[in-house]
């Protein structure tokens, strides 16, 4: 259908002029997303009559001229660790998979009284942690530019809703790259705000000190649009920064003059492959022909960026994920013997290996004897990559790199040695680390026809000059195009993960699961 | 550091992450725990002496607010999650042996 060609700002546009109806938007991603389903399994939770209810109660506002915004009847989609009122968040894991929550997100919540309809909940690694969705308890997401590969992680289902016109927008999380990663593999554009943009209220915690909750969607001035919504000071979330500056649209100028770039000689070594390596300096150049001053330069340290990245994130998750014990919310183990053992059965069969991987290096690094030496540490080598970052930042605007050192792996080829898994973050966790904004955007296909990835990080508060370079770039990139919606074999025979049929035992309850 | 993560660690481990791991999964743990501090000890090429731990981006310090109530009563909300309750109350096992 056309209008699923067109972008989140251009759909609004017809909706506000009367051209179509919010309901007609809702309507045809929803059928949408009834034929791309079987194939790539981007939501855990459809929720088409609650969506439909609300793309009416948005077209009431839009003809009382209520609502005249730019996500004014614009179908999303929200990652599954996002809390939403009445309608199942499961996180991807079986510990949540009867869990509804009673309050919905501050960044939810900013969005629906922006207009945007919430189509459901997307697939993504359990708890947010992995780089593939596969840790999924409900089986993974297929990149739609090629099923055979995964879509990156952890919000592999949000990217590739996006990518599949499953909906216009979606919101992801990121901690250490779970929103560009992905964002990269499924050729769409990605943001992570600066630590304290976007409220953390009503996102189940992993890394509280890394996660931001982010937009994804077809391109830059979407992203920004979303952005603007969502931004916000929220007394709820206590890192809650008050920012003036969220007018982020105002930075979408086509013109990279004067900015200065730097490409750090160790994002672009050891590791990369060469056909991201090409793409990469390809856009540089096209930045440079724009006006953009460009050069490389000596970061540093970015061999340190991951240790310290999974020392911290693997603390702070075990601490995070105490909350799930059998006793106020989630899953409890049918048999035990007393409170101890409820609580060990519980957590022990509800969460998958992935995550009681990283409770369990979280809980050593953070045991006594080992303290100082791995969580301490950690904190202290944060330090210095701020310190590495802010001299850096003394001299550019801009720090230009790939997002991740290859384009999507194939499905089951990373889960299998972990550590190798990790290292794929190399480029991405350096600015939750630091607490920088970072974008990652569509530079080119590899010769299998995969997206590649392009990042852009600014410094801390100064999105407006990364969303500006990055509008530019895109302007004269040109259509990056979509992935061909081929009538391709269906995968709904669990062939591969814990299983595509794999259902939340909660799904019944609201909404409609498909 | 292969050697430190024994079985005894291991189950120390488990008890502070309050996971109870089979014999095959313990393995498996003590297989990947070992490589990925073997990996993670990278930090210590690093010279931190005189480096203030970075706990926060932001150097945002203790943020205060009131203690006031902003939402309404959500108890049915919220006990509709529970895993079992009665009487409006969470239900757990005994906690203390009489």
């Amino acid at each position: 259908m056309e209008l699923l060609e067109w972008t989140a700002l251009e759909l609004s546009e017809k909706i506000k002029a009367g051209e179509i109806k919010a309901k007609d938007a809702a309507l045809a991603a929803l059928e949408r997303i009834e034929a791309g389903e079987k194939r790539y399994h981007c939501y855990i939770t459809v929720d088409a009559e609650g969506a439909l209810r609300r793309a009416e109660e948005v077209q009431r506002r839009i003809d009382a001229g209520e609502l005249s915004g730019p996500l004014a009847g614009v179908p999303v989609a929200v990652k599954d660790n996002i809390c939403t009122e009445g309608l199942l968040t499961t996180c991807a894991s079986r510990m949540l998979g009867n869990f509804i929550p009673a309050y919905s997100a501050e960044a939810v919540k900013r969005l629906e009284e922006a207009g945007a309809v919430v189509l459901g909940k997307t697939n993504m690694d359990e708890f947010a942690m992995g780089s593939t969705t596969e840790t999924s308890a409900y089986g993974g997401t297929r990149n739609p530019w090629n099923i055979g590969r995964v879509p990156g992680g952890s919000s592999g289902g949000s990217a590739a809703a996006v990518a599949a016109g499953e909906c216009f927008l979606a919101l992801g999380s990121d901690t250490g790259g779970s929103i560009r990663q992905p964002s990269a593999f499924c050729g769409v554009v990605g943001i992570k705000p600066t630590y304290g943009t976007v409220s953390r209220y009503g996102l189940v915690a992993y890394g509280s000190s890394l996660d931001q909750i982010g937009p994804m969607g077809r391109n830059v001035s979407d992203c920004a649009a979303m952005l603007e919504a969502i931004a916000s000071y929220d007394k709820k979330d206590s890192t809650s920064v008050d920012r003036k500056d969220t007018d982020f649209r105002a930075a979408l100028v086509d013109d990279a003059k004067g900015i200065r770039i730097g490409i750090p000689k160790d994002y672009m070594g050891d590791g990369l492959d060469r056909e991201v390596r090409e793409a990469v300096v390809k856009a540089a150049q096209v930045l440079a022909g724009k006006g953009a001053l460009v050069e490389e330069f000596d970061l540093g340290l970015a061999e340190y960026a991951i240790p310290a990245y999974y020392t911290i994130a693997s603390a702070e998750a075990s601490s995070n994920l105490e909350r799930f014990d059998g006793v106020k919310y989630g899953y409890r183990a049918a048999e035990y013997e007393g409170l101890h053992s409820m609580y060990k059965k519980s957590r022990s069969e509800g969460f998958g290996s992935e995550v009681k991987r990283r409770i369990m290096l979280g809980s050593f690094v953070l045991s006594s004897g080992y303290y100082d030496a791995y969580y301490l540490k950690a904190l202290k080598v944060k330090a210095l990559i701020k310190r590495a970052f802010d001299a850096a930042f003394v001299k550019y605007d801009l720090i230009l790199g790939p997002t991740a050192p290859t384009a999507a792996p194939a499905l089951g080829e990373s889960l299998a040695d972990p550590l190798q898994m990790y290292l794929g973050d190399i480029y991405t966790v350096s600015a939750n680390l630091a607490g920088l904004p970072g974008i990652s955007l569509p530079c080119g296909k590899n010769s299998e026809g995969l997206p590649i990835g392009l990042q852009l990080m600014g410094d801390c508060f100064q999105e407006k000059k990364m969303i500006r370079a990055a509008y530019a770039y895109e302007k004269a990139r040109g259509s990056f195009g979509r992935p061909k919606l081929s009538a391709d074999t269906e995968v709904g025979d669990g062939s591969f993960g814990c299983g595509i049929d794999a259902k939340p035992e909660g799904g019944k309850k609201s909404g409609k699961t498909i | 550091m292969e050697n430190r993560l024994n079985d005894e660690m291991i189950e120390h481990i488990g008890i502070l992450a309050k996971l109870e791991l089979s014999g095959e999964e313990r393995e498996r743990a003590k297989e990947d725990m070992g490589k990925m501090l073997g990996y993670i000890d990278k930090m210590g090429e690093l010279d931190t002496s005189g480096i203030e731990p970075l706990s926060h981006a932001s150097g945002m310090q203790n943020v205060f607010r009131e203690d006031e109530a902003t939402n309404g009563d959500m108890r049915e909300d919220v006990l509709r999650n529970a895993p079992e309750e009665k009487d409006g109350m969470f239900l757990v096992p005994r906690t203390f042996e009489g």
